[in-house]
């Protein structure tokens, strides 16, 4: 199972600052391991951000973004102590869902 | 008396000269700004953060054949304090007779109060991607991070801690191997570097300090958090010295002697480093 992520969620001025750290191999199929085979590629497809149930991003990955990727956005609005929902979903079908409160 | 002709040569040499200074500065600063700004953009994602998280996890679950936790595992400020405690290691245990460094403790712990084997306990001391993770890395850095913006404190006043670190310093400047290398031929003067990567002087204090409060460190090039003990291993293999045992004396006498030249700064880790 994947790693949680590491998500804060800040309010600045009228918007919402969220910042947010993933832990995935995101292996781009182009390198070989120490016998010579290739490593099949392994990356996050789509990522999906809510915001109390209303979508504010939705993304999709190739395999150029780095492994353990960092990505930061804003969003308009937001109150301290709403919901920050993040879903990524990789080519494995493998997710993982985490939630942050915007401080 | 010289001629025109010649001193207009020596004026060349001299304006070459200190066109090839500046130039090298120049570099060094864009460099270093270019460096730091990458570093200063990553401040707030520090992927080194994914393995304190599960560092912080490991820490308090029950582990090994014995189901203990690490809150029993006296760092030397007494069981299960982590607060500080990467600031004052190296220090002499007497429970182990040994004086030891905070990776080499985790692994006693490990053996002695959770039951693993040596061999258990040290079976990853190295991370290779999320197959191969490593448990004491993250440990490392969860410890570590327990001491962000605490004084580096090594106290040499224990003779066996003292000796460590004079052996420790001694094989800091010790020469051997196929090139005849010494940890000092990279590290005593300013300004040497490996490709584009300066290197620390770490013979002055700032030079230690700035190292050895950024490690453990998240290594972009390799997408892993390091430890101390990985960076000892790896600059022995870049001297194509034998491989540095994991915990071996050798290891803790010269974190013992970087750690102690690092006393007085404020421990900023883990880093990130590229």
């Amino acid at each position: 199972m994947a790693d949680p992520m590491k998500i804060r969620a800040n309010l600045v001025g009228d918007s919402t600052e969220v910042k947010v750290l993933m832990s995935h191999e995101m292996d781009t199929g182009l390198v070989k391991d120490k016998d010579g085979k290739i490593i099949p590629a392994w990356w996050i497809q789509t990522v999906k951000v809510t915001h109390n149930d209303k979508v504010v991003l939705t993304a999709q990955w190739g395999t150029a973004v780095s492994k353990n990727p960092f990505m930061s956005f804003k969003f308009k609005g937001g109150a301290k102590g709403d919901k920050v929902t993040i879903t990524w979903v990789d080519n494995h079908n493998d997710s993982r869902t985490d939630t942050a409160l915007i401080a | 008396m010289p001629s025109i002709h010649s001193l207009r040569l020596i004026v060349g040499v001299a304006a070459i000269a200190a066109a090839t200074l500046a130039g090298s500065a120049f570099a060094q600063t864009t460099l270093e700004n270019a460096s730091a700004k990458y570093r200063q953009d990553l401040a707030d994602g520090n992927p080194a953060d994914l393995w304190v998280a599960r560092g912080q996890e490991m820490w308090k679950e029950p582990r090994g054949p014995r189901k203990v936790s690490f809150e029993s595992c006296d760092l030397g400020l007494g069981p299960g304090v982590v607060k500080g405690a990467y600031a004052q290691l190296p220090r002499w245990f007497a429970d182990a007779g040994r004086v030891m460094d905070l990776e080499t403790r985790l692994v006693w712990c490990m053996v002695n109060q959770q039951g693993y084997t040596h061999a258990d306990a040290t079976k990853q001391t190295f991370g290779n991607g999320s197959r191969h993770r490593s448990d004491l890395e993250a440990l490392t850095a969860y410890v570590a991070k327990q001491s962000d913006g605490v004084k580096m404190n090594v106290s040499l006043a224990d003779p066996h801690v003292r000796e460590m670190y004079d052996v420790g310093k001694k094989a800091f400047f010790y020469r051997a191997g196929t090139h005849d290398f010494a940890c000092a031929t990279c590290h005593a003067a300013d300004d040497l570097r490996i490709r584009l990567q300066y290197l620390p002087n770490l013979t002055e204090p700032a030079g230690a300090q700035k190292a050895y409060t950024t490690w453990p460190a998240y290594r972009v090039a390799q997408g892993e958090t390091r430890t101390f003990q990985w960076r000892l291993h790896d600059c022995f293999r870049q001297q194509r010295f034998p491989d540095l045992i994991y915990g071996s004396d050798l290891s803790i006498a010269l974190t013992t002697y970087l750690a102690a030249s690092a006393n007085g700064a404020v421990y900023a880790g883990p880093g990130i480093k590229l």
